[in-house]
């Protein structure tokens, strides 16, 4: 009975709170706009009992759907958000690596404190790290100061507001997820083996390829995973560093919710955003999987 | 230690400025006398002073904490089951669909988590408010919880715990003085990262926050889209010397511990 009700707690929990607002959530989305409180037709009418719950589902509307594929500021928002998403993944393996890299070389009682080190900012507000980036940027910004003061540019560069900045933001916050398993897989590698492949006649650069990427490969896609599958659902940045014409779908998400106040369709564009997410997270599951049996 | 040279120095160099420069510029530019934020004039605190008389950060500063507190109280206990239930619970029906839902909220996109929420609040007719954000925080951070919990339980020897079994003590007993000891540091350590996560959150709070309970990060976002200020540099700064001082002090508490754990069993292990 006790085991019944320590499943039974976290189970309900969950499908109460996760499972159910989801399911509301897809059910919206195949509502219609409509002026009233709250602004979709048809509602639910618990009053009536089961009765009502079987009518709240059985009128569905695929308008939304056709709305979204039809309007191309759907499409484009979808799209350019995978490209901003996908280039700051890459940014971010390109800055994370050699990091990673350079962690795992460290003397051994070095290590502990530089993974802190990696994971304190990871601590502090994801808001005031993005919000950092604002003083720095901007057109009056340190680092324009720091070039004009420098002689390297004649006149202030515009980042903040850009796609650029957009980047940066990204990089900066996501990279102690790209750090630490990169920096995993490479901790157990075994020196002994690039000394062999030296010594069998390998320079350093083959040695590097034929020897650490492969072993650090799973490391590698984890991370780019852990930096892709949350950036491409990103509100925080786009909307504190981007501009007017960074297009990404957490922001549409946002504003079709908040200010156009339309309810149905920010829920289609949520289920949608779903639906492109599944297929990077069952790929990260199986990288995962192998990953565990490997190592059992 | 062999190929330690002048690139990887190099590489950590600059990715640790690059980690750490932004916060310090921040926080150096909080004690800035001018209120014109990129421009030195001098060393002041009186944005500390005018930060303590805003009495509007101070309500959301006091509704973060608390939301913080019972969402992250609640995420421990219920997080800590669920790792129980997926480590240690053998066979139940629906188990796919358990660990589903423990994985699941922690790679959905925050804007759906906080969109369906907010749905689910209102088809319920639940008033949205400090409670609502409770509920919000505590399903959320309750999964990362049972992941940093279920680790540690993966890695320790069940035998302790069938030993307990076996000299007579009930489940429950078994898992208070025996599992429970065990687990601790990483009970400890998942309260932690729900709190953190909970005093971070903007995009899910502002889904499920009332007008009557707005916290801090919904206030600092809706203050620095205007732009810099010194009072958020001020408040930013007071942020980060908290988790510094908080990271800082777990981490060597947690490092004793783990050396008296290993001590303990290796005497066991002896005796």
């Amino acid at each position: 009975m006790r085991r019944f009700t320590l499943i039974a707690i976290p189970y309900l929990w969950l499908f109460a709170l996760f499972v159910v607002p989801f399911l509301i959530v897809v059910r919206i989305s195949f509502s219609y706009y409509e002026l009233s409180i709250p602004p979709y037709g048809p509602q639910l009418d618990l009053s009536t009992g089961w009765d009502g719950v079987k009518a709240f589902f059985a009128e569905l509307n695929w308008d939304n759907y056709a709305f979204l594929t039809g309007d191309d500021l759907y499409w484009k928002a979808y799209l350019s958000s995978l490209k901003i998403a996908l280039i700051a993944t890459f940014l971010t393996l390109l800055v994370g690596f050699p990091i990673a890299y350079a962690m795992a070389k460290a003397a051994e009682e070095w290590r502990p404190m530089l993974m802190m080190l990696i994971i304190l900012p990871f601590w502090t507000s994801f808001l005031i790290r993005v919000y950092a980036w604002i003083g720095i940027l901007g057109t009056e910004g340190y680092l324009n100061q720091l070039m004009l003061g420098i002689g390297l540019i004649d006149a202030p560069l515009t980042i903040l507001n850009t796609n650029v900045a957009v980047y940066i933001g990204i990089v900066y916050t996501y990279l102690p997820f790209m750090v630490l398993p990169i920096y995993a897989a490479l901790e157990k590698m075994d020196d002994s083996l690039l000394e062999a492949a030296e010594d069998l006649g390998c320079t350093r650069t083959q040695a590097f390829w034929l020897v650490t990427a492969p072993l650090a490969k799973s490391g590698i896609i984890a991370g780019c995973f852990l930096v892709f599958i949350p950036s491409l659902g990103e509100f925080v940045i786009p909307s504190l560093l981007g501009g007017s014409d960074t297009l990404m779908i957490g922001k549409v998400l946002w504003e079709e919710f908040f200010s156009n106040r339309d309810w149905p369709v920010a829920s289609t564009v949520a289920v949608i955003l779903l639906l492109i997410l599944i297929i990077p997270i069952i790929l990260f599951q199986r990288n995962e999987q192998k990953q565990r049996e490997t190592d059992g | 230690m062999r190929r330690f040279s002048w690139f990887n120095a190099t590489s950590l160099t600059v990715g640790f400025v690059f980690l750490y420069l932004p916060m310090i510029i921040l926080v150096i530019y909080s004690f800035n006398e001018s209120r014109l934020v990129t421009v030195w004039a001098g060393f002041s605190t009186k944005w500390y002073a005018e930060l303590m008389q805003n009495t509007a950060f101070l309500d959301a500063a006091w509704v973060t904490v608390k939301v913080g507190f019972w969402s992250s109280t609640l995420a421990t206990i219920l997080g800590t089951m669920a790792a129980y239930v997926m480590v240690r619970g053998g066979r139940f029906f629906g188990r796919t669909l358990f660990s589903g839902m423990v994985y699941a909220p922690l790679v959905m996109p925050e804007v759906i988590t906080g969109l369906s929420l907010l749905l689910f609040f209102i088809a319920i007719d639940l008033d949205r408010g400090v409670l609502t954000i409770v509920l919000a925080h505590t399903t959320f951070s309750m999964c990362y919880v049972s992941v940093v919990v279920s680790s540690r339980l993966v890695s320790f020897d069940k035998s302790l715990e069938e030993a307990a079994l076996d000299l007579g003590c009930t489940p429950f007993d078994a898992f208070r003085s025996v599992t429970l000891p065990i687990i601790a540091p990483s009970v400890i350590a998942g309260w932690l990262l729900a709190f953190t996560l909970s005093l971070d959150d903007l995009v899910i709070a502002s889904f499920a926050s009332g007008p009557s309970s707005t916290t801090l990060p919904i206030k600092i976002f809706s203050a620095v889209r205007l732009g810099v200020t010194p009072e958020i540099n001020a408040l930013s700064t007071i942020m980060i010397g908290i988790v510094t001082v908080g990271v800082i002090t777990a981490s060597l508490v947690m490092k004793r511990n783990v050396a008296r754990q290993k001590a303990d069993e290796l005497r066991a292990a002896q005796g």
